[in-house]
């Protein structure tokens, strides 16, 4: 029997798996082929989606992108024993922009089936549980602490600290939530562990319940996520029927139950108070800090919030230990970071590399440069409330403090790029737009400083009073960062100013100078 | 058409099924919304005397999240992503050619019944965008030609 590997992941799923992994079947069967398709997760590499794998003796063997009609000739041609056709592509794993990656969180993503527990034990998976589970939880947490591992969901908060915080705080019950919200535009790297590797969460999240004593978790997904949803309850399930989830873990008397909970479209619910709020029951309304979520947090109780990647970075952490993931990255920016390549770029998805890195390398190496063929004229980078970088900023290393010293975000690290057609001045409206839609109202600058900034900058484009006009907003923006209760209202500036210092003719006002 | 009466019960097993459940709402809503494809009005003081809230929270709830609906769908639900990345690859262009083609605006319901019409901000999908959702379904890179094709595969069909 022939193994064939087709991916669940949404994206494939979306360009038409499913049609190829029912044509593979009818016409295998016509054929009397002896084939199993295991439904993977994604290499990441969008462009090439959906991806066929065969297993042979010499390895595994990639075509793509397949359509169901290349199904007929792919078996003809030999597909099954990894013969040459139009759409080879030989060993997906010796291609340059797959070779060049250093995939740590991403290890097992493309390669295992996301919900086959003997798979991910094959492939090294819970090694870093059953390390966890004979230390002290003051010696995971030094772990953790010394990877240099920094919150991925936009913020950079160093994880060690917070579970240390955490670990600290006596309580009678304690939580694990993960913020599976991923709200933010051009990343889907929460999406695709979720999807493609669900194990390696769970196996986080668990380590995290024994680091500071909590039993139960919650992972916080958005709705718009179902097929993650899915492949998470699926392995849940296998875990706690082989005792990894659920009373006495593998015999060691420790405790951990987790359960997934589905959020209902709101892109504030990522903020982590508004989460738990939200898992709470109620509406998502920003908390005021202190107290922190780690001292007062789910239903009162100190709790960790972290995102999925920070969490799926932990068990490589506990298995090879923290200076293995400190040794990757720069500065203060250690280890690697999922990116995620979107918006109109010729080699779209996800390259998960050490931090370092340029951005221009990423842009033109990885990413091909632009899928309209035209010139790469701004990039967002860290999602709705980053800033739009200028090909004179592309030079950048991705390191947090580089991204920060030019009023820049790396956040989630997804990049949306856009050519030169983009009208920057309507990207600006739209993110005023977007805070508008999405503010939870606590607060007046958030709440009625976007709808007024709409309208400030519809004047700018229209012509009315430019410079007057030009100045309020400037106000505006500054208003919102010092007055705004969290992130949202307070970084809704960075899309705007960034548009209207980088490219202010399109807002109708002169050039900026070179 | 739609009598509470009728859903009722669906209502009480859901509620009944959630009452020891640590922050049991958000679920409830789901679960509502799951079966009936909104949630009633009237089911909004069932889930308050069971929760020992007000209607006013329950409602509050219900209004904050962009997700639930408080009117029955139409057959189909399709959800456009308004999100940067989409717009990079041509997503207005795409909401105005539905819009035209469905004859209504977001939050709209065909004459016919068969489409209702919803934004989304951001499916994950950004590497293929414009991406849209036609109930659970995900598609990429959808051109006003491919938008056209995925109505006729759903038209008339359940
Ligand atoms: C408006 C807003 C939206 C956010 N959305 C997300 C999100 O979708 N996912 C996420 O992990 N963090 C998000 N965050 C950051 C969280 O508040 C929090 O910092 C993070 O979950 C902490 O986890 P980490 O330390 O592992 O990054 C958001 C913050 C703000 C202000
Ligand atoms: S800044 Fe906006 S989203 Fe944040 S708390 Fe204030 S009103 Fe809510
Ligand atoms: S921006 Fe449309 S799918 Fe992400």
């Amino acid at each position: 029997m022939t193994r064939l590997f087709i991916s669940r992941d949404s994206t494939a799923i979306s360009l038409g798996a499913e049609q190829v992994v029912n044509a593979v079947k009818q016409q295998a069967a016509a054929k009397n082929l002896d084939i199993e398709i295991v439904r993977n997760g994604s290499r990441g590499l969008f462009w090439l989606e959906p991806l066929l794998e065969v297993e042979t003796p010499t390895g595994r063997v990639a075509y793509g992108p397949v359509q169901p009609e290349d199904v007929g000739s792919l078996l003809d041609s030999g597909l099954v024993q990894g013969k040459q056709h139009a759409l080879y592509l030989g060993n997906i794993e010796e291609l340059a922009y797959f070779k060049n990656q250093n995939r740590l969180t991403f290890a097992r993503v493309g390669l295992t089936d996301p919900v086959s527990l003997d798979d991910y034990l094959a492939h090294d998976g819970y090694r870093g549980l059953k390390n966890a589970l004979v230390m002290q939880p003051a010696e995971i947490v030094k772990h953790v602490s010394d990877s240099g591992l920094r919150g991925r969901g936009g913020a950079a908060f160093p994880t060690g600290i917070k579970w240390n915080t955490v670990m600290n705080a006596p309580a009678d019950q304690k939580y694990i939530v993960c913020n599976a919200d991923e709200g933010d535009s051009g990343t889907f790297s929460d999406r695709m562990i979720m999807e493609g590797d669900p194990f390696v969460l769970i196996e986080g999240m668990t380590i995290a319940g024994l680091a500071v004593g909590a039993t139960q978790g919650y992972i916080y997904l958005r709705v718009e996520y179902p097929h993650a949803g899915i492949a998470l309850n699926q392995a849940i399930e296998a875990a706690k029927q082989h005792g990894y989830l659920g009373e006495n873990i593998q015999n060691s008397g420790k405790t951990f139950h987790l359960e997934v909970r589905r959020g209902a479209g709101a892109y504030i619910c990522g903020e982590e108070t508004s989460l738990l709020e939200s898992l709470e029951g109620k509406r998502g309304l920003v908390r005021f800090k202190p107290p922190l979520p780690a001292i007062v947090g789910l239903f009162g109780k100190p709790t960790i919030v972290n995102n999925v990647i920070s969490l799926a970075s932990v068990p490589i952490i506990l298995d090879k230990g923290g200076d293995y993931y400190r040794d990757y990255g720069m500065g203060r920016s250690r280890g690697t970071l999922p990116l995620q390549l979107a918006g109109n770029i010729k080699h779209p998805g996800l390259f998960e590399v050490a931090f370092g890195m340029t951005l221009r390398e990423l842009l033109y190496e990885y990413g091909g440069g632009t899928a309209s063929g035209r010139p790469i004229r701004a990039v967002q980078v860290g999602g709705p409330l980053g800033a739009y970088m200028h090909p004179g900023q592309f030079d950048t290393p991705l390191d947090y403090e580089a991204f920060a010293a030019i009023s820049s975000v790396l956040g989630h690290g997804g990049l949306v790029v856009h050519d030169d057609t983009v009208d920057m001045a309507e990207m600006a409206r739209y993110a005023m737009e977007f805070c508008v839609e999405e503010s939870c109202g606590k607060c007046t600058p958030c709440r009625i400083g976007s709808t007024r900034g709409v309208e400030v900058i519809d004047r700018i484009v229209a012509g009315i009073q430019k410079d007057k006009n030009t100045v309020l907003l400037r106000d505006l923006c500054d208003t919102m960062t010092f007055g705004s209760l969290c992130a949202m209202g307070g970084m809704t500036p960075f899309p705007v100013l960034s548009a209207l210092n980088h490219f202010p003719e399109d807002f109708g006002l002169s050039p900026a100078k070179p | 058409m739609h009598d509470y009466q009728d859903q009722k019960p669906t209502v009480l097993a859901i509620l009944d099924a959630h009452v020891s459940m640590p922050g049991n709402l958000l679920p409830i809503l789901h679960a509502i919304q799951d079966n009936l494809g909104y949630i009633p009005t009237e089911a909004v003081a069932d889930i308050a005397s069971t929760l020992h809230l007000s209607k006013a929270e329950v409602h509050g709830v219900i209004t904050f999240y962009h997700y639930f609906r408080e009117t029955p769908p139409g057959q189909h639900t399709i959800h456009i992503c308004r999100a940067e990345s989409c717009q990079s690859m041509g997503s207005k262009a795409l909401e105005n050619h539905a819009k035209q083609t469905l004859g209504i605006d977001y939050h709209e319901t065909t004459a016919d019944g068969q489409f209702s019409l919803e934004a989304v901000y951001c499916l994950g999908n950004c590497a293929c965008s414009p991406s849209i959702t036609i109930d659970n379904d995900v598609y990429g890179r959808v051109s006003p030609e491919k938008f056209d094709q995925l109505l006729a595969t759903h038209q008339g069909a359940e």
